[in-house]
């Protein structure tokens, strides 16, 4: 089998036998500091990651299921409750843009208060409203001359309407998404740009390496081998770092139960535990093509 | 081997060579001559593409340098064996791993056998494992002497290779030379040396390169 050329030398990079790494003197500070970027910027991406993928299932579900339904809250006295129910119905079916309508159930009202006030309470004895659900069509039913209907018809009923403040929500979120992925991408570039400037300095401070590797007649890409590797597996091993810092801190994140709604989304689910894992790949790609581009702009300054 | 055609060379001020027309034919063996700061060592990077000419041409092997791709100069230096006059190493490697550089940055091996033969040569056997910082100046001077001639290249460009060193190293290193001119080597020597030149004359036909004002003239006998 053939490799693409870039993954081949990417490859021939990682072996062991890399001969040219001798020539040039370990180094101090850039190394440190392309490990931490590495680690700190996987670490802060596997949280962007983390994020959009939320934000975005949070997105899909209100955009789609709640914000299709709304509730009208009926009061009426218990003797004309049935009837005003009814006629809410009949205006309803009446309505363009509702697909359905249907009046909640006393089961579904009992569990719906339950969480607050405990199985044994006796709902058939309570002056409760009746809560009728509206499923909207596509286009939507316009909301004003609904309400305008429904006083007409029953005084005590009131549009709940959902998509009122869900719909700015859904928007959020996907915006909210956007910006995660942005981020994404500005944490990558960031990342190329600090290992490439670490990368430059390297060879600055090794000027005179330089100088010398050439003037015995070493290659541009020999010189450059000896860096990039470098600089490649310590950005891969930082990133590594990063990755496994981020993925716990995830896990250590409040599940479903314990927070509030926002919030129960913010792990991964199923295939995307697998996400933070392309990271260190990815970054050790980065960086050696960030440092391979930076070693050759810079070799040019030495004959 | 290396010719020059009208070649000059200026730093930004006015011009240091002008109009230089030479060559060095191959298995020649010259010496370079000449005040200080009169352009010697600016001479020596001409013929090896650290510099390159602002007029005129200077062709390496049949190759003019101004065309040369990057790659093809450290080819080219691989053919080319440079004592500098400010000797540098890789201050981090042992000396017998600077000496071996060439090879290394080649991909090549060395036999053990020559690197200690080498060394004992240049008298720096017992320094083989002492980091280059720690060494003298005429240590130093001869360890690049060990660097520049280990690959066996055509041509050995030295800049004042005995500066440092007494009498007695001096004609040791110029002994080396001297074989390595009869094996068939092309060798420039900048010197201020004329001893030197004198004692190489009774050994070999040399031919002695003075500069003065600006030109690069064959000096005649009287040296
Ligand atoms: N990089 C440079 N930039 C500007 N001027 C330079 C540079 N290198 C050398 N010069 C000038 O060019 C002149 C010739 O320098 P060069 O080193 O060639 O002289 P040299 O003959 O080798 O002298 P020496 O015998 O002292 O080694 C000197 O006047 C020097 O100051
Ligand atoms: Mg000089």
């Amino acid at each position: 089998m053939k490799l693409p050329k870039p993954i081949a030398r990417a490859v021939a990079l990682m072996s062991p036998d890399a001969r040219s790494d001798r020539v040039v003197p370990p180094s101090g500070h850039t190394a440190w500091l392309t490990l931490f970027t590495a680690a700190a910027m996987t670490f802060l991406c596997v949280f962007a990651i983390a994020l959009s993928l939320a934000s975005g299932r949070l997105a899909g579900r209100w955009s789609d299921a709640m914000a299709r339904t709304s509730t009208i809250r009926l009061a009426a006295p218990p003797a004309q409750m049935d009837q005003q129910t009814e006629a809410i119905l009949t205006l309803l079916a009446a309505t363009p843009g509702v697909d359905s309508a249907r009046a909640l159930t006393d089961e579904e009202n009992r569990a719906l208060l339950e969480p607050w006030f405990g199985p044994e309470l006796p709902i058939e004895e309570l002056p409760l409203p009746r809560l009728i659900e509206v499923t909207e069509g596509d286009p939507g039913y316009d909301a004003e001359g609904l309400r305008q209907r429904l006083s007409a018809e029953a005084p005590g009923a009131v549009l709940d309407d959902h998509t009122r403040w869900r719909r700015p929500l859904a928007e959020a979120a996907s915006k909210l998404r956007l910006l995660g992925l942005l981020s994404i991408v500005l944490i990558g570039t960031a990342m190329a740009a600090m290992v490439t400037l670490a990368a430059s300095a390297s060879l600055e401070a090794n000027a005179q390496v330089v100088r010398v590797l050439r003037l015995v007649g070493a290659r541009d890409q020999y010189i450059a081998r000896a860096f990039v590797r470098r600089f490649t597996l310590r950005a891969f091993a930082g990133s590594c770092v990063g990755a496994v810092a981020g993925l716990i801190g995830i896990l250590f994140l409040p599940g479903a139960d314990t927070a509030g709604a926002f919030l129960t989304g913010l792990g991964f689910t199923g295939w995307s535990w697998l996400l933070p894992f392309i990271l260190p790949p990815l970054v050790g790609l980065v960086a050696f093509f960030s440092t391979r581009t930076a070693a050759l702009r810079k070799l040019r300054e030495f004959r | 081997m290396i010719a020059f055609e009208s070649a000059a060379y200026n730093y930004g001020g006015g011009e240091l060579l002008s109009d230089v027309t030479l060559k060095l034919a191959p298995g020649s063996f010259h010496f370079l001559t000449g005040p200080s700061g009169s352009g010697k060592t600016t001479f020596l990077k001409l013929a090896y593409a650290e510099l390159l000419p602002t007029a005129g041409h200077v062709t390496i092997f049949d190759r003019e340098v101004k065309s040369l791709p990057r790659d093809d100069v450290a080819n080219l230096r691989r053919r080319i064996g440079v004592v500098h006059q400010d000797v540098q190493f890789l201050d981090h490697l042992p000396l017998a791993a600077n000496v071996q550089l060439p090879l290394t940055v080649a991909g090549r091996r060395s036999e053990t056998g020559d690197l200690g033969e080498l060394l004992k040569w240049v008298g720096l056997s017992h320094l083989a494992d002492a980091l280059p910082p720690s060494l003298s100046g005429g240590e130093r001077q001869r360890a690049a002497l060990a660097r520049a001639i280990i690959m066996g290249p055509d041509v050995i460009l030295a800049d004042e290779p005995t500066g440092n060193v007494d009498w007695e190293m001096s004609l040791r290193l110029l002994t080396l030379l001297v074989e390595l001119n009869r094996m068939g080597k092309t060798i420039l020597i900048a010197t201020h040396d004329l001893n030197l030149i004198r004692q190489a004359k009774n050994q070999i036909p040399t031919r002695v390169l003075r500069i003065s004002k600006r030109r690069i003239q064959l000096a005649g006998v009287d040296l």
